[in-house]
């Protein structure tokens, strides 16, 4: 391999979201990176979200996986990939290629999942490969072939720009698509003209600069777009010449016309003022994500969106469409490579005949199945029935994230044979692994990537593979060549295999399909090293632009269709026992499973513990205050987590983010309490309408700890994060240890260390510090109430001279910063606070040019105006 | 003309006294002081550092025969009173007769010598004044000089320190298990021995002496412990306590029981004979401190002119005068049925405190290694302060009490 060049500045992608930034990297020479936004890259222009920049402090060789292991003991590579080839043979000569199965992630380059998929589809002759966008983004590709034909998202990021209003429906995009969001307020401010709407359950960040917010009622969605379908006709806005290019009208129109608009729980006006806007615009981008494809009728949801632009005509051209934004790197790259399991590659369809001949004949494959594999909920059923005998997970964490998450974690632990490629051992996945395979990480890898909009990047590798990590095509291809596939995985470099998915792409081209990048087939090494973002096609007949436009469909007869869609209540019911509806996503600063974000301390810095977001009304029914740990309960699990008392979320809902884990917080695994039900269309999982009960989590004790050291606590609720000084941790108990210190001396696992205490052990009270060397190590605090120390002050103290550590108080002439809210720049919240009150700035501007704060990624605009009204609001009570 | 007002004993308690009388009702008094040591007042707590070498006798004498000279009172230093008659109100001391209108009795208290066996030998001295005070001095003028103390008080633990700053080798005995048991619990103690033989001071604790062992001279040559231990030394000092001076008051009729027992006027049971300082016995109580000593004799300042004062006896704090071991308590700190105990602990520093609570409100405290808000503390437990909503608090004390921003774990959003 290729040792990467350490001096210059490369240019690359970054691994977040589906936005597809493009990074220039530079390496710092002590094993970090120093990040910049790509200011030629065509889907940021050089800005970057608050994760993007802190791409630097996620590199660390701390944690890493650095050799092959196999039962918890480190071997080589020969040894480790022999015994995963015998042992999936072994499963396939005994009990058929349908008992061993791959789980993939959108964390894999294009070339990654080129040979995954190959190798599974193409020559062990199962279908069983699924990915993680499977929870992600799978009714987006099921809605987008009923309406399309083909998984296509019709538009460009230009269209953002160019819309005259944008509606956000199930997306939380100034939190989770950050740059995006950005780019549209920045357009708006060019453009005041430019409306955006958001329709979510949550009143989110992305609503404060919106022009209208519909809480919608959680899985809603069909009938409000049906309810505008039925206005479109109602107004007579059909577009009478494109519908020649559509089937399935009357019918969905009939359809939409029957539903009860009443279950939006949206007033009359504000209905109506939606449908005059969307009616009234022709220019309407409607963005959906998350919150439409993770539902029991996400497909639907899909289609409810596409009839309306269908119906109109809006779509294929600048500055209108649907337009579906993914939550993966590369969760497009996927798709069109065949990543999950009811595609087979290039778009080409698993049940046609034709399709798998032509891929068969190009692969010179023994055997293409005739029918989709396990989709991933099915998948893990099929794992804990036994029926799986060898799983290779490669870059996700589905002990975590998949819904039924316990379940789950027993059926993986319950497996044969397991194996696990990441970059490290510390996952609730990995450690149930027999297998562990060293991958190499973001900043080692090369590939492509496609983000939302069809640009194929090229991510570069810019720092050296550590140890014996490598790349997971080469561990794919090795197993492949070890299981006797020979040639067929003879790969030497990811420009090699890229060639031939290039290759692959114009024979889908020629069934018509729209994935071809049969353009790029012949790109030399050097040229492919070199490759500019690149939107696809790629073809004789086309390059990149938008689709549809034309009303040439990739349907069997060539038209779009329409597809009659009715509104069906979420599949889990709200009754007496569990009477909230529990809607899942994403925060700020986090990530997935926070195997990467989690180690940038200034992203924990922002959101450091896990939540739940309650209404004030039913938070003080419950008696559930503000800093109260809450104890959550579904039919399927449990979970303890520190309460948001937020008007943001309306009564009866709760909302949790999903990204904690057994590694940071195991009472936090929220998708533990997720049912595995799906839509029926794509199999995707409904993460967000699940039902739970909330009471207050009756502790007798409650703790916060830092430390230099990660460490592990025996509570029932703890939950850890990164800082710059170590790690820091609340936890709390329902059993009072005999013996604080001693506790404190375990938990730390500090035997020589000299401890500084306070008790107070008649109100329970314990404050426990321990210093070696001058120097403070750790240090646990407890309360029989939720601790008050200033944690922000106390999580910088480990590794210091910190006399005065247990009062838990920074000096006087010290300003305690507060969490910290803008993360670009380390700001915290008393610090704009302070700055809004005693120096009067009260925009968001002021703000920015006093302290920095939101003039980078600007993710945290919306709070640091949230701040300023707050303040405002004092004033005007006062 | 000027009542005729004479005290007996001119320590610091007289000494405060006068200072009362002079500021606040020149010329009304006629004064007449005894005093049985060859000298005036002195202050008698600063002959711990006068020992050690910090400070000389001339820094610490607080009324000087200028000072009487210039006040009118008449000083009969060096004299012992031998003899009072309350019927014909007149003192005798070894050089005549003096009468009075108003007598004030001030004799002090006298060093508790243990009754060992060898406790009169030469060379076995108490630690009370500026003569023994330069006996150990002398000590240290001799090589190798050792000596053993006997206690682990207060001022057994001056002495021991004193001397051992002059380089004498120092042996402590106490009795108790842990030194200062009447001021401290037993981790400031042990934190306070650490310093102690850091200094190079032996210290014995749970020890009982037997016997002192003479020389060929006659002089006291060893320390006989119970357990068989010799110690050898040059001087025993004995620093086990002090008992209240009361054989003058006594042989003349007045009432006494360990102390002469005053009411909260500091009458006797004597028509206009009072009673000052660490010879009296109020309500239960003697006194071994100076701070009540000298509330004692700003009320009698005010009953010797028939104007209205009480003395009330309130609680007291202690501090060892041992440069570097830096000790504080105050208040009852016994840990007894419903009381809670708040403690601080930080080996690394050598400090330790501890906050004994009842029933919301802090009674006692004892701190070791940082005192610098003992006096804090001791004003919580005077006033009775409820500190409930201070208690997490609280033993950082007053520079981390004010209300700083909540910092709480609520999330924000």
């Amino acid at each position: 391999m290729k040792a990467p060049n350490s001096t210059c500045a490369i240019r690359s992608t970054c691994p977040y979201c589906g936005v597809g930034c493009g990074v220039v990297l530079g390496p710092d020479g002590q094993g970090g990176l120093d990040v910049r936004g790509d200011k030629s890259h065509p889907a940021n222009f050089g800005r970057l979200c608050s994760k993007g920049t802190a791409l630097g402090e996620t590199v660390s060789l701390d944690g890493r996986l650095l050799a092959p292991r196999v039962h918890g003991e480190d071997t080589d590579w020969d040894s480790a990939l022999g015994l995963v080839a015998r042992k999936f043979s072994e499963a396939i000569a005994e009990h058929g290629p349908d008992s061993v199965a791959f789980y993939v992630s959108g964390q894999l380059l294009t070339e990654d999942y080129y040979v995954a998929n190959k190798l599974m589809k193409g020559f062990i002759g199962s279908a069983n490969i699924d990915t993680n966008s499977r929870l992600c983004m799978a009714s987006t590709v099921a809605g987008h072939k009923r309406a399309f034909g083909t998984d296509t998202v019709p538009g460009t990021y230009e269209d953002l720009d160019e819309a005259d209003l944008i509606v956000l429906t199930g997306s939380n995009l100034a939190w989770c698509h950050p740059v995006l969001y950005q780019r549209i307020l920045a357009n708006r401010k060019k453009r005041p003209e430019q409306k955006l709407v958001v329709i979510d359950p949550r009143r989110t960040a992305s609503c404060d600069l919106a022009d209208l917010h519909l809480p919608v009622k959680p899985g809603a969605d069909v009938a409000l777009f049906n309810g505008l379908l039925a206005e479109i006709e109602k107004r007579g806005l059909i577009d009478r010449e494109f519908a020649e290019h559509v089937t399935g009208l009357d019918e969905a129109i009939e359809a939409a016309k029957a539903d009860d608009l009443s279950v939006t729980g949206l007033s009359d006006d504000l209905l109506a003022e939606f449908y005059a806007l969307w009616c009234g615009t022709e220019k309407v981008v409607t963005i959906f994500s998350q919150g439409v494809n993770q539902s029991s009728s996400g497909t639907d949801k899909v289609n409810a969106i596409t009839n309306c632009h269908l119906a109109t005509g809006r779509i294929g051209r600048a500055g209108l469409g649907p337009f579906s934004v993914t939550g993966q790197p590369n969760a497009m790259g996927g798709r069109e490579v065949g990543g999950l399991a009811n595609m087979l590659a290039c778009h080409l369809d698993i049940e046609n005949g034709d399709h798998r001949k032509a891929v068969g004949d190009f692969w010179s494959a023994p055997v293409i199945p005739e029918q989709a594999g396990l989709k991933a909920v099915d998948m893990f059923r099929a794992v804990g029935e036994g029926k799986i005998k060898a799983l290779w997970i490669l870059h996700t964490n589905p002990a975590v994230s998949m819904p039924d998450a316990d379940k789950v974690r027993e059926a993986i632990a319950g497996c044969d044979f397991v194996v696990v490629s990441d970059i490290t051992e510390a996952t609730d996945t990995a450690r149930l692994a027999h297998v562990l395979l060293p991958a190499t990480g973001w900043g080692e890898k090369s590939g492509t990537v496609t983000n939302s909009d069809r640009i194929i990047s090229r991510q570069r590798a810019v720092l050296p593979a550590p140890g014996e990590a490598r790349p997971d095509w080469w561990q794919l291809a090795e197993v492949g060549r070890l299981m006797g596939y020979g040639g067929a995985f003879d790969y030497a470099s990811p420009a090699e295999i890229f060639r031939e998915y290039a290759a692959l792409s114009g024979i889908a081209g020629g069934f018509g399909k729209d994935f071809d990048i049969s353009g790029l087939k012949d790109l030399s090494d050097a040229e492919y090293d070199a490759l500019e973002p690149t939107r696809w096609p790629v073809s004789e007949g086309k390059q990149g632009g938008r689709f549809f436009a034309d009303g040439k469909f990739f349907t069997p007869d060539g038209k779009g269709r329409m597809w009659p869609v009715s509104w069906k209540p979420p599949a889990s019911k709200t009754e007496l026992r569990y009477p909230f509806r529990l809607n899942t996503g994403r925060v700020r600063d986090q990530w997935h499973t926070m195997t990467r974000t989690a180690r940038a301390p200034r992203l924990n810095a922002h959101l450091g513990e896990p939540f739940i977001e309650i209404h004030p009304d039913d938070a003080s029914a419950r008696g559930i205050g503000p800093t109260s740990l809450v104890e959550v309960t579904s039919p399927n699990g449990k979970a303890i987590l520190r309460a948001m008392i937020t008007d943001r979320i309306a009564p009866g809902e709760i909302f949790a983010p999903m990204h904690w884990t057994g590694e940071n917080a195991p009472a936090a695994r929220i998708d533990a309490l997720v049912a595995p039900v799906t839509d029926p269309v794509s199999g995707q999982p409904e993460s967000k309408a699940a039902v739970a009960q909330i009471k207050p989590f009756e502790a007798a004790w409650y703790g916060f700890a830092m430390s230099q050291t990660p460490v592990k606590a025996d509570a029932e609720y703890w939950a850890q994060a990164k800082t710059y000084a170590g790690y820091r941790m609340e936890l709390a108990g329902r059993e009072t240890p005999e013996d604080w210190v001693e506790a404190a001396r375990q938990l730390f696992d500090l035997a020589d260390a000299v401890v500084q205490t306070m008790l107070d052990p008649a109100k329970g009270t314990a404050r426990i510090a321990f210093h070696k060397d001058g120097a403070l190590q750790a240090a646990l605090f407890v309360s029989c109430q939720p601790v008050a120390v200033m944690r922000d002050y106390l999580t910088h103290l480990p590794g210091q001279e910190a006399p005065m550590v247990l009062s838990g108080k920074s000096p006087a002439d010290q300003p305690d910063p507060g969490p910290v809210l803008c993360s670009c720049f380390n700001v915290g919240v008393n610090t704009i606070l302070s700055a809004i009150e005693t120096r009067g700035l009260m925009t968001v501007e002021a703000i920015g040019e006093a302290l920095q704060a939101g003039t980078n990624c600007g993710s945290c605009r919306p709070e640091i105006k949230a701040l300023i009204e707050r303040i405002k609001g004092r004033a005007a009570a006062e | 003309m000027a009542e005729r007002l004479v005290i007996i004993g001119a320590g610091m308690a007289t000494g405060r006294l006068l200072d009362h009388l002079i500021n606040e009702a020149p010329g009304v008094f006629d004064i007449t002081l005894f005093n049985a040591e060859p000298r005036g007042t002195y202050n008698r707590l600063m002959l711990s550092p006068v020992l050690a070498g910090e400070l000389c006798y001339d820094e610490i004498v607080t009324h000087d025969d200028d000072w009487y000279a210039r006040h009118d009172v008449t000083c009969r230093f060096g004299e012992r009173v031998t003899r009072i008659d309350p019927e014909r109100r007149v003192v005798f001391g070894e050089r005549g007769e003096v009468p009075y209108d108003k007598l004030v009795i001030a004799t002090g208290s006298t060093p508790f010598i243990v009754p060992l066996p060898g406790h009169d030998l030469p060379g076995v001295i108490a630690y009370r004044d500026l003569e023994d005070t330069e006996e150990m001095v002398r000590l240290a003028e001799k090589p190798n000089g050792r000596a053993v103390v006997i206690g682990g008080g207060l001022l057994g633990l001056e002495a021991a320190a004193g001397m051992a700053a002059r380089g004498t080798h120092v042996t402590v005995v106490h009795l108790n298990d842990h030194l200062m048991d009447r001021q401290l619990d037993a981790p400031a103690a042990r934190l306070l021995q650490d310093a102690l033989e850091a200094r190079g001071i032996e210290v014995i604790c749970g020890a009982n002496s037997k016997e002192v062992i003479a020389d060929d001279e006659g002089r006291a040559r060893a320390l006989l412990l119970d357990d068989g231990r010799m110690l050898y030394c040059d001087l025993v000092v004995m620093a086990v306590g002090i008992r209240p001076s009361i054989a003058l008051a006594r042989a003349c009729g007045i009432e006494t029981k360990r102390g002469i027992l005053v009411d909260d006027q500091l009458r006797t049971s004597a028509p206009d004979v009072f009673a000052l300082g660490e010879c009296v016995e109020h309500d239960g109580a003697v006194f071994g401190l100076v701070a009540p000593l000298f509330d004692q004799a700003k009320v009698l300042a005010k009953t010797l002119r028939d104007l209205p004062a009480s003395f009330v006896n309130k609680d007291v704090s202690t501090k060892l005068k041992v440069t570097g071991c830096d000790l504080f308590s105050a208040g009852d700190f016994r840990e007894t049925q419903g009381r809670e105990c708040i403690t601080y602990s930080d080996p690394q520093a050598a400090i330790y405190k501890r906050l004994v609570i009842e029933e919301g409100r802090l009674v006692g405290t004892v701190m070791y290694g940082d005192t610098d808000d003992g006096g804090w503390f001791f004003n919580l437990i005077r006033d009775g302060v409820d500190i409930s909503d201070m208690r997490d608090m609280l033993i950082f004390g007053p520079a981390y009490q004010d209300a700083v921003a909540a910092p709480t774990l609520e999330v924000m959003g």
